[in-house]
């Protein structure tokens, strides 16, 4: 597998760390309800197709990337820098 | 025996070689199978359950019964497939699977309970009394049942990883594959060119086909020479493509030839990664047996193997060789072994239409019903339209039709497609993204439709990358239709194989259905058909369509198993190459190993660093002796030990402030430059990640140390936080742990020796507890932080990593002239147990701020990560297990690390658990074992004596509650 850094250009996936899921880039206000910090930290998706995660260029250029791929065909469909998609824009 | 003429081998070259003891002699070009066949060997394996004699049966890495081990102690390697062994001088290979000897295997009585070991004997023989499964029945099977064995010592032979990247990858070098390649690499894309036997042209090595004028051997050996000589083609012989992964990416087996392999440093294999743009597959067909009474007797081979024997290695198989098939291909090897000179018995067509215009006996309509004899073939019994005839015959070349060698198309769970024509399943095309088949492999049977479709396939591939490829000149070859009329079984008594190589039989098939096994998933489990080293290949499609036929359904919807990678058996060696041994996991070493090992420091992993563990003086039996003595110095005089191995990540920008602030618990923003502050990190989970201090170097400059093992993690989460969450702060973080080598100078003499070191000395005044700053060490710009994780008036400084040696030595020699000296992780894990300080064995991710008493270190005056979950009701319940210090009171005085505690009277059961013990050692400061522990409402039970219990080690202790700082608890030391 291989993974378009925006920053470095294509990579073997062995210089990737992989955290999990996208949603870790829409955290809750601290005195949101508890309901909400229950689904942003437990509740997962466990999708059959296109789904977004996060990837760590750990042995690259140390940036934090979502990866948007599918489960079913194993197509990487898009990479994005996580710094682009803080906090609400996600 | 050899044949006197022919052949694509070096008559002039003997080669020397055993069989089970006993000396043999070929030709250069031999396979081991070929040489056997040569010097009339026909018995040359054992099955796996029976135990039955078996002879070779194919001339390819599909072959399930010829396997052989070769060398000895270390170097054996077993189930190696004798069809592919290349011969050569010297070689020594033994049968398997047989005791006491290959002709006289006492286990073939095996044979005879054939009605007790029949499909799924194991699920219902073997299940009472069930303890006797693992003791007894198990170990009896596995003695019996079997192919070789390991030697059971470390493999000492080379084996290698590799990687290549090219635009077009060719799998397979027969006439599809050869002009797939050309026409690429004419075109001028770089072309990887795969074959995994020792020379290209696939089926023309062993037919006596023509292509163009010439033979089809020699065109394959000049198209050969013309690729060799193109810069952009790369042709990997002996190389099995074994696996289609995602985005081009395939596996491939490269094996050493033996004179390569006997180079001495030389890899015995190679583990090929290929990354293609595209990929050409052209992997052939694989011929597929008739399953008729005891069809596996030595002497009943594939007919093209026959062929290949013949016209490859000048080997014929038999002197009367008798020829059974339901195609006009089989017809091909009668014609061959007439050419060849051998006795050809009689030509048998299972379909009522078949002609030929060949000269011997010929029978159509008929079938071959049982094949007589028992280490070698002496008869066949043939029912024919006018009744049953016995042949007397020493080989029969058996063809059911053959199957297109799909497997690859299927890696990505892509599924064949039946082609009632061809009578087999052909690839489904896209079912590897990138990857189209060609020639056999894709259904295309004649020489001339293979040639034609590898130009053809490789000229649309190559415009999908842009490449125009010429149109290519086709050359003159066979173009005659493949007709079948599909035969897979021959009805009749007796036993029937399908699978050869795990002794499964119509009749085992059949049963699995009439038990319900109907799905070709479950009867694949129940028969284990298929499920051998040879994965079905030569067995699959007709034992499908005998569970189709079993039960009632077509073969499309019988469906197959599911195809999964290797296509050949790869050794893990060759997979897990330059992983054994040192070469498992990289080893990270501190300035001072080189000086702790020469004093003689036995040395610890802690994750990827090694770290001393003690230094030993003479005279000293003991670790302990040696630690005691450690820790005693540094409460008494000055140690020295390097604390390198912290995690140390340099924080610039304005934004620096602010964001500690947001990762940390407590505020790091206030934090007075000059200084450092101790900070505690959790999880968003509210649970601690880890701990350690932040020292503030200029307005918009920290330093953050970190745990040794968690220095990965929060770098990870220190570049996640600023991009993920906050990417609005101008902060940037950069990893130094290897820049700065780093020293521990703790104990009450730790200024004393500093100030011999230092150009400008220090004083409370201008140092004082928790200060930092730039120093000069000896002229070297160096950090000192006063810091201590000993609980003693201490330091650590830094210095860049160049210099770590020397200073380290400097700093042990000056300590040992004032009563100290250099100590290990040992003492160091005393020293923090006396203070009652936290590492992993504490914080080991279960654990909340409230549980290690550091709770009134998260800030109420701001966002913090793990802020809100960390006041879940759950993680601040009272009755959670709290940080506690132990000490023995009773006539026991050994505590154990992951023991339990319970009330002192209440069972040691587990609904009685009250906590666990994380740390223990032995404190020589305070004479006493101490422990540090987590139990239930452990703050308010500081005086409580609780009975410590190790199940495992059975060790019972008394012990009383205190508080986990068990030494200065003031902290009036570390400020002196």
């Amino acid at each position: 597998m291989r993974i378009t850094c925006p920053i470095c250009g294509e990579r073997d996936r062995r210089e990737f760390y992989y955290q999990g899921d996208a949603i870790a880039l829409r955290r809750p206000d601290a005195d949101d309800t508890p309901e909400e910090w229950d689904a942003y930290l437990h509740l997962r998706d466990n999708p059959a197709g296109v789904t977004r995660d996060l990837w760590y260029h750990e042995t690259g250029c140390g940036a934090w990337l979502v990866v948007t791929r599918n489960t079913v065909t194993h197509e990487v469909l898009g990479t994005a820098l996580a710094s682009d998609h803080g906090t609400g824009a996600a | 025996m050899r044949l006197g003429k022919g052949g694509q081998i070096d008559r002039g070259q003997r080669i020397s070689f055993r069989f089970d003891g006993h000396r043999y002699e070929g030709c250069v070009g031999d396979t081991l199978a070929s040489a056997l066949l040569a010097n009339d060997i026909r018995l040359m394996g054992r099955s796996f359950k029976y135990h039955r004699p078996r002879g070779v049966l194919t001339a390819g890495s599909e072959e399930p019964n010829a396997l052989v081990t070769l060398g000895q102690g270390a170097a054996q390697e077993p189930n190696l497939r004798a069809t592919t062994l290349e011969l050569h001088d010297g070689l020594e290979a033994r049968s398997q699977n047989a005791w006491p000897s290959l002709d006289l295997d006492l286990l073939a009585v095996n044979d005879l309970a054939a009605p007790f070991l029949s499909a799924g004997f194991y699920y219902k023989t073997f299940m009472w009394p069930r303890a006797f499964w693992e003791k007894l029945y198990e170990p009896l099977i596995r003695r019996a049942a079997g192919l070789g064995a390991l030697s059971g010592q470390a493999n000492t032979d080379r084996y290698a990883r590799a990687f290549a990247h090219c635009d077009l990858l060719v799998i397979g070098a027969g006439p599809a594959g050869l002009m797939a390649a050309l026409t690429a690499a004419h075109a001028g894309a770089d072309v990887i060119l795969c074959d995994e036997d020792t020379r290209t042209g696939g089926r023309l090595n062993a037919e006596t086909l023509s292509v163009g004028d010439q033979p089809g051997a020699d065109w394959a050996a000049a198209v050969t020479a013309d690729l060799a000589a193109m810069p952009n083609v790369r042709i990997m012989t002996r190389t099995t493509v074994t696996g289609a992964y995602d985005q081009g990416t395939y596996g491939a087996l490269e094996r050493a030839s033996p004179a390569e392999a006997a180079r001495p440093g030389a890899a015995k294999e190679t583990f090929w990664n290929i990354v293609a743009r595209r990929a050409v597959l052209a992997a052939g067909a694989l011929e597929r047996p008739i399953a008729f009474r005891n069809n596996d007797r030595p002497g009943v081979m594939m007919a093209g193997a026959v062929r290949a024997y013949i016209n490859r290695w000048a080997v014929s198989p038999g002197q009367a060789v008798t020829v059974f098939g339901n195609n006009d291909n089989a017809h091909r090897t009668a014609a061959d072994l007439l050419a060849a000179g051998v006795h050809v018995t009689a030509l048998i067509d299972s379909r009522p239409e078949a002609t030929t215009t060949l000269d011997i006996p010929f029978y159509k309509g008929a079938q071959v019903i049982e094949a007589h004899g028992r280490k070698r073939l002496e008869a066949v019994s043939i029912a024919t339209t006018s009744g049953i005839d016995k042949l007397r015959t020493d080989c029969l070349a058996m063809s059911g039709g053959w199957n297109p060698t799909v497997h690859l198309t299927c890696h990505m769970n892509g599924r064949p497609t039946w082609n009632d024509t061809l009578a087999s399943f052909t690839p489904t095309p896209g079912a590897i993204p990138g990857l189209v088949a060609a020639g056999a492999c894709n259904g295309t049977m004649s020489t001339h439709g293979c040639l034609a479709e590898g130009a053809r396939v490789a000229a649309q591939t190559l415009a999908d990358l842009g490449l125009t490829a010429a149109e290519a000149t086709i050359p003159a070859a066979e173009d005659t239709p493949y007709r079948i009329t599909p035969l897979w079984t021959v009805p009749g008594k007796g036993r029937a194989w399908l699978d050869f190589q795990n002794d499964v039989t119509v009749k085992d098939v059949k049963q699995a259905a009439l038990e319900n096994f109907r799905s070709v998933e479950h009867m694949k489990r129940y028969t284990t058909q298929g499920m051998a080293t040879d994965q079905g290949k030569n067995s699959n499609v007709a034992a499908l369509a005998v569970l189709a036929d079993a039960t009632g359904r077509g073969i499309p919807e019988t469906g197959t198993t599911t195809f999964r990678p290797p296509y050949a058996p790869v050794t893990i060696a060759a997979m897990g190459a330059g992983g054994q041994g040192a070469g498992f996991a990289p080893q990270r070493f501190t300035t001072s190993h080189r000086a702790s090992l020469a004093a003689g420091a036995p040395m610890i992993e802690a994750g990827l660093w090694y770290r001393p563990s003690y230094f030993p003086k003479a005279g000293e039996t003991t670790w302990r002796q040696a630690c005691d003595r450690e820790v005693m110095m540094v409460r008494n005089a000055v140690g020295i030990c390097d604390v390198s191995t912290l995690g140390k990540i340099d924080i610039k920008g304005p934004g620096a402030g602010a964001l500690l602030d947001f990762v940390y618990t407590n505020m790091f923003s206030t934090l007075p430059v000059g200084r450092v502050r101790y900070g505690l990190m959790l999880r968003e989970d509210g649970h601690v990640m880890d701990d350690g201090t932040t020292a503030r170097l200029g307005p918009d400059h920290y330093v953050m140390t970190t745990t040794t093992a968690a220095a990965g993690q929060v770098m990870r989460h220190l570049d996640f936080v600023h991009q993920a969450l906050r990417p609005d702060l101008d902060v940037s973080f950069c990893s130094v742990t290897e820049h700065w080598a780093q020293f521990a100078v703790a104990g009450p003499q730790s200024r004393d020796l500093l100030n011999k070191l230092l150009d400008t000395p220090i004083d409370n005044e201008s140092f004082p507890f928790m200060a930092c700053g730039d120093v000069a060490v000896q002229g070297v710009a160096g950090r000192l932080f006063r810091i201590s994780f000993s609980g003693e008036h201490a330091y650590e400084i830094a210095v860049p990593a160049r210099y770590g040696e020397s200073l380290f030595k400097l700093l042990v020699g000056l300590a040992e002239t004032m009563g100290g000296g250099a100590y290990g992780l040992e003492a160091l894990n005393v020293l923090r147990i006396e203070k009652g300080f936290i590492t992993h064995a504490e914080i080991h991710g279960r654990t909340t701020a409230f549980d290690i008493g550091l709770e009134k270190m998260m800030s109420p005056k701001k966002d913090f990560i793990g802020k809100a979950a960390a006041a879940r009701p759950g993680l601040v319940d009272p009755d959670r297990e709290q940080l506690v210090g132990l000490k023995p009171v009773g006539a026991v005085k050994q505590l154990t690390a992951g023991a339990h505690l319970f009330d002192r009277d209440a069972p040691a059961t587990r609904e009685n658990d009250q906590g666990y013990v994380t740390s223990v050692g032995f404190s020589p400061t305070l004479e006493s074992v101490l422990g540090l522990a987590f139990l239930k409402q452990g703050r308010s039970r500081q005086g409580e004596v609780i009975r410590m219990v190790d199940h495992l080690r059975q060790i019972e202790t008394l012990c009383e509650v205190c508080n986990p700082v068990f030494l200065d608890p003031e902290g009036g030391r570390a400020r002196g």
